[in-house]
């Protein structure tokens, strides 16, 4: 399938359909833990990564948390 | 090298100061090592020792950022009362890769500081800081 992830497009083979979180292993993403994932423009709970599927055509967009401390 | 234009590198401690008791935070975009925009983004934590930007917030700024050609180099974020150098929560949540890390200290109020490193695991470089 064929996908545009964080906008530059992105081939998934053999695929038709892929959950998040394998998506994410198969994109190699580092630390999957720690990361948003917006899929056509909305936001996902983390809850749902495992029952949300990704298809042919999506718009994916992911990033990592931005935080820290001073102490 | 961190190039950042002396305008923006003053608006970081602006940031900090109005934020100030609390952390602030940002992220400073550009191409080739030099910066040439900031975006103020909202601390979620609200808290004088932690700092989380908004997802919504974070999604927005890279969009805008790549619609101007432009990638994000660094986070930035104040520590209002400790020195200007990643804290181990800091180097923990580095986790965006191949950017800086930029702190602004107001720990001696009238003399802020402003330093940046590149963070990797555990490994925590400092960068200099050009102002141009």
């Amino acid at each position: 399938m064929n996908l545009t992830v964080n906008g530059k497009g992105a081939i998934v083979e053999g695929k038709d359909s892929l959950d998040v979180n394998a998506l994410l292993v198969e994109l190699k993403v580092e630390q999957p833990d720690y990361v948003t994932v917006e899929l056509n423009g909305d936001i996902l709970e983390r809850e749902n990564f495992a029952q949300t599927l990704v298809k042919d055509g999506d718009t994916v967009e992911f990033l990592y948390f931005m935080g820290g401390g001073s102490r | 090298m961190l190039k950042i234009p002396k305008i923006i590198h003053d608006d970081i401690v602006a940031h900090a100061k109005s934020g100030f008791p609390l952390e602030v935070c940002g992220i400073l975009g550009g191409t080739a090592g030099e910066i040439s925009v900031i975006y103020r983004m909202t601390n979620t934590d609200r808290s004088n020792e932690h700092f989380m930007m908004d997802p919504k917030e974070q999604f927005a700024v890279i969009k805008e950022l790549r619609g101007k050609g432009l990638e994000m180099l660094a986070i930035y974020h104040s520590h209002p009362e400790t020195p200007a150098r990643p804290s181990e929560e800091d180097i923990r949540l580095a986790l965006t890769p191949n950017v800086s890390y930029v702190i602004a200290s107001l720990a001696e109020p009238e003399r802020p500081v402003v330093n940046s490193f590149r963070i990797s695991g555990d490994k925590v470089q400092p960068e200099p800081i050009e102002l141009v």
